[in-house]
């Protein structure tokens, strides 16, 4: 492991406008992943960030095939396998795990195939894995500024609604929420979350960025205003201690900021044992 | 007369081509506390959930405060208290302020914000169910009684004038059942809500409740627990020993079949 000028200085250090670049785009992404993740992971569908990501994987080859940025062929092509998760588990009675599987598997699957008909991308291809928040775009900056932008803006007015759907969909229904299109709002942002997240940890790590800061924020937070804001922060942090980490000892970001995502719930895990020990030895 | 808070005619639902409510019709006026019992399998819950607008009737008409329930959106008139709280998650990080605080979005039209007036409504719901205390813990924290006051708190605090409950007691100890059914009476009689509530237990209700109607996919009987007691009909149906052990379980306390 080569481990770069630790002493160098942080203002050196923040003065690299790749770093800036990766700080800024990753911790919007990371802010919004969190608050999404705290309602996907207590409506029990954790694992549609997974499925929606490696549905990426084909919208990435697609794009390159294509010669179009991924980004964009990967907005709507998510977009509509997310609906059609949600119309699968709605009208064809297929288990929602089932569904996402499905789905995922036709993800890869169109990927190879695509990458096999054309040829030649494989590299840029398999380099979308791993993600490289440090080699983002000006461009890909804004645009996913705005776009996170967008969807928190969204999470913020329908506040109230998705709160009374996870909770207890049945009861929001008779208070005159639609919530057949409050699902429907739920995983298209999902999908656009996840295709924003292959950004900074790439296809293979993205529903660590979802499902990851939510259960951080369930072992010490009290409420659920309290857990979007508990995991949002410790997204973030985890993004800069990631980005920062992996500059100075070389190593891969993305994983980095996975392991930092870890650390964090490991940490919170430990101090809920400690404090639930000590209160019971008090009472 | 009083309004008819609930109207239903000629109701039919259909599942699976199988009929579960056949040709159902009966009014329920204002102040009305209703007993809505029946067996296993008599489509209470399910007309719990056409009334509520949750389920699609094959035929019939149902009217809520007059109005069409197709037509109708003041869902804020309306409280409901789901049968199945128990399989709710229990991890769910949520305060009892903030479930409470859920019952009042009915009242609320886009963008749904909460004011200073909502939180006051808040406690006065919990103060009313005497779980002050509570306000600030994680629902799983609680036990099974403050829970289920918890959801009551939920159905009331936007001040329905139409209550319905589907097995509010059934995971309740006697004593709290006892306590739950207390509250109930005091929200019909001192704050007129209609009340509908669905049971098993034709008997407890039979103390409370003004009406009874027993259903068996049609409707059996509808009317007071008094006449209830001395049909001839319900005698025939349940037979003079049941009919007897339904009607005479609460001779020993003070219940509207003995006082009236």
């Amino acid at each position: 492991m080569i481990v770069r000028n630790t002493g160098m200085d942080l203002i050196d250090f923040l003065g690299y406008s790749f770093i800036q670049r990766g700080l800024i785009a990753g911790s919007f992404i990371a802010l919004l992943c969190a608050s999404l993740g705290v309602l996907l992971v207590l409506r029990r569908l954790s694992l549609i960030g997974d499925g929606l990501a490696h549905v990426t994987f084909g919208s990435v080859a697609l794009g390159l095939f294509l010669r179009v940025s991924p980004l964009y062929v990967s907005i709507p092509v998510v977009m509509a396998s997310a609906l059609g998760i949600l119309k699968l588990t709605e009208k064809a009675r297929v288990y929602g795990d089932a569904a996402i599987g499905m789905v995922s598997a036709i993800g890869i699957a169109a990927g190879i195939l695509i990458a096999n008909l054309a040829g030649g991308f494989n590299i840029d291809l398999f380099s979308y894995l791993f993600g490289n928040i440090l080699a983002i775009s000006t461009a890909d900056v804004f645009v996913s500024i705005a776009l996170a932008l967008v969807v928190l803006g969204v999470i913020i007015l329908f506040y109230h609604e998705l709160f009374s759907v996870s909770f207890d969909e049945e009861f929001a229904e008779t208070t005159g929420i639609d919530t057949e299109k409050i699902n429907v709002m739920l995983v298209l942002l999902t999908a656009v979350t996840v295709v924003l997240a292959m950004k900074v940890v790439g296809i293979m790590l993205t529903s660590a960025l979802l499902i990851i800061p939510a259960i951080t924020a369930f072992q010490i937070a009290r409420g659920f205003k309290n857990s979007m804001i508990v995991a949002s922060i410790v997204a973030m942090l985890s993004v800069v201690a990631g980005i920062s980490l992996s500059f100075f000892l070389n190593l891969p970001t993305g994983s980095t900021i996975v392991v930092m995502n870890f650390a964090f719930f490991l940490i919170t895990l430990i101090w809920n044992k400690l404090v639930s020990r000590l209160f019971k030895k008090v009472t | 007369m009083p309004l008819d808070i609930l109207s239903v005619e000629g109701l039919r639902f259909r599942y699976n081509s199988i009929e579960v409510l056949s040709d159902l019709s009966f009014r329920i006026g204002s102040g009305d506390y209703v007993g809505l019992v029946g067996p296993n399998g008599s489509g209470k819950t399910t007309l719990i959930r056409v009334i509520l607008g949750l389920a699609y009737p094959a035929g019939g008409r149902v009217s809520l405060f007059g109005k069409d329930l197709a037509e109708f959106r003041e869902w804020h008139r309306v409280g409901y208290l789901p049968q199945r709280i128990a399989s709710f998650n229990p991890f769910f990080p949520a305060t009892v302020r903030e479930i409470v605080g859920h019952g009042l979005l009915s009242k609320k039209r886009f963008v749904k914000r909460k004011s200073w007036a909502d939180r006051e409504a808040i406690r006065k719901a919990l103060g009313f169910l005497d779980i002050c205390d509570i306000e600030e813990s994680l629902i799983g924290e609680l036990s099974g009684g403050q829970q289920q006051r918890v959801f009551l708190a939920r159905a009331i605090v936007h001040e329905p004038e139409l209550l319905i409950l589907d097995e509010p007691t059934a995971a309740l100890d006697p004593e709290t059942r006892e306590k739950f059914f207390t509250m109930l009476a005091e929200l019909n009689e001192k704050k007129n809500v209609t009340i509908i509530l669905v049971t098993h237990d034709i008997g407890s209700i039979g103390k409370y409740a003004s009406k009874l109607l027993y259903l068996d996919k049609k409707i059996i009987f509808f009317g007071s627990f008094a006449d209830f007691c001395l049909s001839d009909e319900m005698m025939g149906y349940f037979g003079a020993y049941s009919q007897h052990m339904i009607c005479h379980r609460h001779d020993s306390e003070k219940h509207r079949y003995g006082s009236d």
